[in-house]
């Protein structure tokens, strides 16, 4: 069982806060920041990269965190569902799924939230249809997806009237 | 990652190639491109040079997983995991294209018609990795497409269907290919189906007498679906893969005269 125990000592910035912490090697990401960082907003449902639940940004791009090691982070950036907000200011799609009933049980949220600001920052603009296809792989067993839908499509306006109004 | 997470595989080691930058890249040589293993189902799909140079490659991606998955994945890690039903691998056959893998004793290259050893089992050995794939440019005037049946978006194709049609000045189909993944333990290149087209005027007509040829494929059943239905499958995936390579073939080529 000497395999089990084998550890590596990864470097890795998770929203924004740099750690260094040894591992064991074959130890999931998901797991890493939920039982190492205790970040626990990142869900784990199925756990073979179907449900979307665990889904974080790795280097600003949206990936499962449970179809990747916790080695393999070693000198990357992650954003997690706590990393979206400035403070006590809610990112503007966490606002509008509030508003718009876009969540009742929670659990598919930090993947949705994940998945949806890494569409909103490569097209502002997102059609419905876009914002279908991007979720597609984020499974949601209680709104029906529909005030998920809304409410990026409301965010993505805020976002974009407050970007006009910085320019 | 979820072959290990199910206990599929038991392996002693795992040896991650994320950092290996040779393995990494799309390069257009003349009328062939070249695509290293590493390279990521992402930058793939918004890739110009494959939009320009296999827009059946392109076409096929929309249907690879999901955006998050995309964002990771890996077409070497798509061709060795050689699931029947995935959609680079039925695009991989579609294309007669070339596996380069390296070992302990150097380079080799396996065409792909070779490469499945059997469901989801590469020929390569365990000290191999595959390293590029390279297969050749077809003309700007081909007709392709890529279709799929899967329960979900982003599933696993049921049955899909590659076809690529390249048609002369009289409407006459000078190639014809015509690629299955889904309905056997590897995917299946057509290869009466080609050669009834080829040398034919083509025609609606046409594709609909030749798509019943795959009536009788040899499928495989499952607890999910059954044989017959992947056959019956078949004939209609083909049928829309190849109607749809009709309407768009030869359009590149009238809009630039």
């Amino acid at each position: 069982m000497e395999s089990v125990a084998e550890t590596r000592t990864i470097d890795l910035k998770v929203n924004g806060k740099a750690y260094s912490r040894p591992v064991p090697v074959r130890m999931m990401l998901s797991d890493f920041l939920r039982h190492e960082l205790k970040l626990t907003g990142t869900h784990v449902g199925c756990e073979h990269g179907v449900c979307g639940a665990c889904t974080i940004l790795f280097d600003g791009r949206s990936a499962r965190s449970c179809l990747m090691l916790a080695v393999q982070a070693n000198g990357h950036e992650i954003t997690t569902v706590e990393g979206l907000a400035s403070g006590a200011e809610m990112h503007p799609l966490q606002t509008a799924l509030s508003e718009h009933h876009g969540l009742q049980c929670g659990f598919c949220t930090p993947g949705m939230l994940t998945t949806l600001v890494e569409l909103l920052n490569d097209n502002p603009s997102p059609t419905a249809e876009d914002v279908r296809i991007a979720i597609s792989g984020n499974l949601c067993r209680c709104t029906g997806y529909e005030g998920i839908v809304a409410a990026t499509l409301e965010a993505a306006g805020r976002m974009r009237a407050s970007a006009g109004e910085r320019s | 990652m979820p072959m290990l997470n199910m206990r599929f595989v038991l392996p002693d080691h795992v040896v991650d190639l994320n950092r290996v930058a040779e393995l990494t890249g799309i390069r257009r040589a003349g009328e062939t491109i070249e695509i290293g293993a590493m390279t990521r189902q992402r930058d793939l799909e918004f890739s110009q040079d494959i939009a320009d140079a296999c827009p059946l490659m392109s076409e096929a991606l929309t249907h690879v997983g999901h955006r998050q998955t995309r964002n990771r994945g890996t077409i070497g890690g798509s061709l060795c995991h050689l699931d029947p039903a995935a959609e680079l691998v039925c695009v991989a056959a579609a294309l007669d294209a070339v596996v380069e893998v390296i070992g302990p004793n150097g380079r080799r290259e396996i065409p792909f018609a070779e490469f499945p050893a059997g469901y989801m089992s590469p020929a390569i050995d365990y000290t191999e990795i595959v390293s590029r794939l390279t297969f050749p440019v077809w003309p700007r005037e081909t007709g392709h497409a890529f279709v799929e049946f899967s329960r979900r978006h982003g599933d696993f194709a049921i049955v899909s269907a590659a076809a690529m049609l390249l048609l002369d000045g009289a409407g006459r189909i000078t190639r014809a290919v015509l690629a299955l993944g889904g309905v056997a333990a590897t995917p299946l290149r057509m290869r009466d189906v080609e050669a009834a087209l080829i040398g034919q005027v083509a025609s609606i007509e046409l594709i609909g007498k030749v798509a019943e040829m795959c009536r009788d494929v040899e499928a495989v059943g499952d607890v999910y679906v059954p044989a017959s239905y992947r056959q019956h499958l078949a004939c209609v995936m083909s049928r829309r893969a190849l109607e749809t390579a009709l309407s768009r073939a030869g359009k590149s080529a009238a809009a630039a005269h």
